[in-house]
C-alpha cells in the first residue's frame, strides 16, 4: 500500500471494466493516459469450502482437483440456460445439480445452492476486491461484457449478476465490440473491421464500420456454445477411452481424475500452439499415463470445431452487406485464437494477416474499460452503435413467430404493436415473446410470457392495448403496454422463460450487498492497520539510533505522542482516521529520517573512501 | 412523417445517402444512452426514446424499398399482396420448372438460370424505374404517380419473391 493521499469524500467514483470470461476474468479502468488492467487474470472458478465459505479465483481452481464436486469452472456457459439446454455438458461438469432446475439451473456446492448469476457474482466480487485494493476507493459502477451472441436471458442473467455482486451494471457491452474499442482501430477514421473471438466458452464475429470516432457494428454471429472447452472436451475424452483401455476401468465418474486430466488436456493444448507435439501426462497414484499428440493429429480433431466458426463468419459478412474484399482489418481475440489452425483458417477467409498485437486474454478488458470511460464522461470522441444479434418477434396463430425486430438492427430499438381481444368480455390477453431466426416457435428461444390482465370486459375487437418492446443499449428486452383507450399505461404480469424473477434478485442483492459494504470497509481497515504496524515498528527501530538522541527534545516529544494517537486510533473502526495518524506520525518522523538518511550516507561514502 | 423528423428531413422520396448518414451519425453523438449514463432517469428515457426513434428511421429511410414503403403507408397506402397478373403466366410455367427441378428432371435447370437473369434483370428495372419516380413525385405530388409507385413495389417485392425461390432451388440442387 502506498501512503499516497486520496481524497475519499470527493472523487469522482470509478466506473470499471469487466470482461466476465468463461475461464479467465479480468478488471481495467480508464487512465488519462489510456484503459488499464487493475489486476491479474483471475481463474472465473467459484469454490465452497468444506466450512462452507465460498472462495473465487487461482484459489478456488485449486479446490478444482482436491474438491471437484463442490468447485464451479465455466458457469458463462450455463448462464440464463435451462436444464434442458445443458446435458452434454453437465455430463463432464464435476457438480450436481438440484432438481426443479428448468427454469434457473440451481447448482448443489457442498451444504449451498447456488444459481449461475449467484455463482458469477462471487467471481465479479472477487474482481471488485482487487479494483478497490488497486484504487483504494469503493467501486460501485461497472461495464460488464457479454458474448456478442447472448440472448435475452443470458444478458439478464449477467446482469443480475452484478446486482448481487454490489455492483450496478451501467452497460453490458459485447466482447468483440469492447475488443475492437480497445484496438483504437478509429485512428484509421474510416474502415471496416471484422472481430473474431474465440475464447473459453463462446465464439463471436462482429463487423463494425469505423467513422470518425463512430463503431458502427453492421452485423453480428456467433455460438455460445463454442470455445477452447468443447476443444478441451474432445482430449478429455480421448485420454479417458485411453485410460479405459489401459487400465480397464471407466473413470468417467472419478470427479477429481477428471480434473486432473482435464488440467493436462489444456496443458497440452496450448503447448500445441508453439510447438510440434505435447504430451498429455497423468499421474494417479502409482499409475501413469502419457500420451503424445502431434500438431497434425490436434489439427484433424478440432477441425470441426474450427469449422463451426466459419459459418457465422460468411453469414456475418452477407448480413453485413458487404463483400470480403472490403473488409480493412481482422482482429483476433480470446485465447483460443493463438491456436495456428485457428490463425490460418480466419486469414485463409478474410484474405488477411489478422491483428494480434493486443495480448488476446486482456483486450476484452481494456475495452471494456474505455467504454466505461465513454459511460463516464472521460472519453468524448468515441462512441459504439451496437446491434442486436437475434430477432425478436411474439408468437401469432398456428405456434409461427411473427418478428418484430430483426436482427442486427441497431440497439436501441423499438417496435409497437397492438393488442386487442378475440372474445366478448374476455378480460386479459397474453402475449408470448420470443427471440430467434425460425419460423415455428418451438425452435425459437422463448423469453418471457406477458399477460396483459384486467381489461375491461367489452365486445370482442374493442379492447385496444399498445404494447412497446423496446432493446435497449445493454440488448436487453424491455416492454411497456398502453391503453389506448384511457391513455394510461396497462399493467402486466411478467413470468420469464428462464431466468431469476426481479424479486428473486431482490431478495439475493439484500443478502449480499450489505455484506459486500462491509467486507470492503474491513479490508481497508486491516490494510491501514498493517501500514501502521509497518510504520510504528520502524519508528521504535529508529529509536535506538543515534540520530534519535540527537534530535531536540521538541522533536522526540512530537514523534512520542504521534505514535501514541497511532496506536489509539488503531482499534477504531475508522480506516481514515488510522490513516491520518499514519500522516501525522510520518510528518513527525521526517527530520530523523533524514538525519538518518544522511547518516547511513556518510558511512557509505566512508565506506567508499576506505575501499578506493 | 415522423422518421424524416428524427433525422431532421423534409418528407421527400429521393434521399441523399451520404446526408442521411451524417444526420444519423450526428444526431447518435448527440442523444445515444452512452451520453446519459449520469443523467438522470427522465433524461436517460428521453435518450432512449429519441436514439431507438432515431435508429428505426436511419434502417427504414436508407433503404428505397423500405423507405418508399414507409412513405405510401404514412400517405395511407396499403401495399397489395396480390400476384402481379402480368407475370401470372410466367409464374405458372416457372412452378412447373421447379417441380420438375425438385422431382430430379435436371433439365428443368436451364430455364430456371434463364427465370433467374430475367428476374434479376426485372429487380434492377423495378430500382431505376422507383428512382425515376421519386424523382417526379418529389417534384409535383401527383397522386397518380405515387399509384405507379405502389404498383412498382409490389412487382418488385413479387419478383424478388420468386428470384429466392429460384435461386434456393438451383443452389439445394447444385450442392448435392
Ligand atoms: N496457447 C494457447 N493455445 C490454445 N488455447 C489456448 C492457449 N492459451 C489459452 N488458450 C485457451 O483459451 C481459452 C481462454 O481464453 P479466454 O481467456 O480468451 O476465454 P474467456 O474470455 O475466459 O472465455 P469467453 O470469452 O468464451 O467467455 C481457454 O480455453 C484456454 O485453454
Ligand atoms: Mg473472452
Amino acid at each position: 500500500m502506498s501512503t499516497l493521499q486520496i481524497d475519499f469524500g470527493h472523487a469522482k467514483p470509478r466506473i470499471v471494466g469487466i470482461d466476465l470470461g468463461t475461464t479467465n476474468s479480468l478488471v481495467a479502468v480508464m487512465d488519462l493516459t489510456g484503459p488499464r488492467i487493475l489486476s491479474g487474470i483471475v481463474p472465473s472458478v467459484v469454490s465452497v469450502t468444506e466450512s462452507g465459505e465460498v472462495i473465487a479465483g487461482a484459489e478456488a481452481r485449486e479446490m478444482l482437483i482436491t474438491h471437484p464436486e463442490r468447485t464451479v469452472y465455466s458457469v458463462k456457459r450455463l448462464m440464463g440456460r435451462g436444464v434442458g439446454d445443458v446435458q452434454d455438458e453437465l455430463r463432464l461438469f464435476p457438480f450436481h445439480i438440484v432438481e426443479g432446475s428448468e427454469s434457473v439451473l440451481k447448482l448443489q456446492l457442498g451444504d449451498k445452492v447456488m444459481t449461475p448469476p449467484e455463482v458469477s457474482a462471487y467471481i465479479l466480487r472477487k474482481l471488485k476486491e482487487d479494483a478497490e485494493d488497486v484504487l483504494g476507493a469503493s467501486v460501485t459502477q461497472a461495464v460488464i461484457t457479454v458474448p456478442a451472441y447472448f440472448n435475452d436471458a443470458q444478458r439478464q442473467a449477467t446482469k443480475d449478476a452484478g446486482r448481487i455482486a454490489g455492483l450496478e451494471v451501467l452497460r453490458l457491452v459485447n466482447e468483440p465490440t469492447a475488443a475492437a474499442l480497445a484496438y483504437g482501430l478509429d485512428k484509421r477514421k474510416e474502415g471496416l473491421v471484422a472481430v473474431y473471438d474465440l475464447g473459453g466458452g463462446t465464439f463471436d464475429i462482429s463487423i463494425l464500420r469505423l467513422h470518425d470516432g463512430i463503431f458502427e457494428v453492421l452485423a453480428t454471429n456467433g455460438d455460445t456454445h463454442l470455445g477452447g472447452d468443447d476443444i478441451d472436451n474432445l482430449l478429455l475424452n480421448i485420454a479417458l477411452e485411453d485410460l479405459q483401455s489401459e487400465w480397464g476401468e471407466d473413470f468417467s465418474g472419478n470427479a477429481s481424475l477428471v480434473q486432473l486430466l482435464r488440467r493436462a488436456v489444456i496443458q497440452a493444448k496450448e503447448a500445441l500452439s508453439f510447438a510440434p507435439s505435447a504430451t498429455i501426462e497423468l499421474e494417479y497414484g502409482p499409475r501413469k499415463y502419457q500420451r503424445e499428440i502431434d500438431v497434425q493429429l490436434f489439427n484433424r480433431l478440432i477441425e470441426p470445431i474450427v469449422e463451426r466458426t466459419l459459418g457465422p463468419c460468411r453469414n456475418c459478412i452477407k448480413d453485413a452487406g458487404i463483400t470480403v474484399e472490403q473488409i480493412n482489418e481482422t482482429v483476433m481475440v480470446g485465447g483460443s485464437t493463438r491456436i495456428p489452425l485457428v490463425r490460418s483458417a480466419v486469414e485463409r477467409l478474410f484474405r488477411k494477416r489478422p491483428h494480434t498485437e493486443l495480448n488476446p486474454d486482456e483486450v476484452v478488458a481494456l475495452g471494456a474499460a474505455v467504454q466505461a470511460g465513454i459511460l463516464g464522461g472521460e472519453v468524448e470522441d468515441k462512441l459504439l452503435l451496437d446491434v442486436t444479434p437475434l430477432s425478436l418477434g411474439i408468437e401469432t396463430m398456428g405456434g409461427l413467430m411473427s418478428k418484430l425486430i430483426h436482427r442486427n438492427s441497431t440497439i436501441p430499438a423499438s417496435e409497437t404493436e397492438l393488442f386487442t381481444t378475440a372474445v366478448d368480455g374476455q378480460t386479459n390477453v397474453l402475449i408470448h415473446v420470443l427471440q430467434g431466426e425460425r419460423e415455428l416457435v418451438k425452435d425459437c428461444r422463448s423469453l418471457a410470457r406477458f399477460d396483459l390482465k384486467d381489461i375491461d370486459p367489452m365486445i370482442a375487437g374493442m379492447a385496444r392495448i399498445q404494447v412497446r418492446f423496446l432493446i435497449d443499449a445493454n440488448g436487453i428486452l424491455n416492454v411497456t403496454a398502453k391503453d389506448l383507450r384511457t391513455g394510461k399505461e396497462h399493467s402486466m404480469d411478467v413470468k420469464p422463460s428462464y431466468g431469476l424473477t426481479d424479486d428473486q434478485v431482490e431478495a439475493m442483492i439484500l443478502e449480499s450487498y450489505d455484506k459486500a459494504e462491509e467486507d470492503f470497509k474491513e479490508r481497508q481497515i486491516r490494510e491501514a492497520r498493517v501500514e501502521a504496524d509497518a510504520i510504528i515498528g520502524a519508528t521504535e527501530k529508529a529509536k535506538e539510533d543515534e540520530a534519535y538522541h540527537a534530535l531536540p527534545d521538541a522533536e522526540r516529544i512530537a514523534i512520542d505522542r504521534a505514535i501514541n494517537e497511532l496506536r489509539l486510533a488503531y482499534h477504531s473502526d475508522d480506516h481514515l482516521l488510522i490513516r491520518d495518524q499514519i500522516e501525522k506520525l510520518n510528518q513527525a518522523t521526517m527530520a530523523l529520517a533524514e538525519a538518518i538518511m544522511n547518516e547511513a550516507v556518510g558511512k557509505a561514502l566512508k565506506g567508499t573512501n576506505v575501499n578506493d | 412523417m415522423k422518421f424524416y423528423d428524427a433525422l431532421g428531413l423534409e418528407p421527400k422520396l429521393a434521399i441523399d445517402l451520404d446526408d442521411l448518414k451524417k444526420r444519423f451519425y450526428d444526431r447518435s453523438r448527440q442523444w445515444h444512452p452512452d451520453r446519459f449514463s449520469r443523467s438522470s432517469s427522465e433524461e436517460k428515457q428521453r435518450s432512449e426514446e429519441m436514439t431507438s426513434m432515431l435508429n428505426d428511421a436511419f434502417r427504414t429511410l436508407r433503404e428505397p424499398v423500405t423507405r418508399a414503403e414507409y412513405f405510401l403507408r404514412e400517405s395511407g397506402l396499403e401495399l397489395s399482396k396480390d400476384a402481379p397478373p402480368e407475370l401470372l403466366e410466367e409464374v405458372f410455367e416457372l412452378n412447373m420448372a421447379l417441380e420438375e427441378l425438385r422431382g430430379g428432371d435436371e433439365s428443368a435447370r436451364g430455364q430456371l438460370v434463364l427465370a433467374q437473369e430475367r428476374f434479376t434483370g426485372m429487380l434492377a428495372d423495378a430500382d431505376s424505374g422507383l428512382s425515376r419516380l421519386f424523382a417526379s413525385y418529389d417534384g409535383k405530388a401527383d397522386a397518380i404517380v405515387l399509384e405507379q409507385i405502389r404498383a412498382t413495389l409490389n412487382r418488385r417485392k413479387y419478383v424478388s419473391n420468386l428470384l429466392r425461390d429460384v435461386e434456393k432451388e438451383l443452389n439445394v440442387h447444385s450442392a448435392n
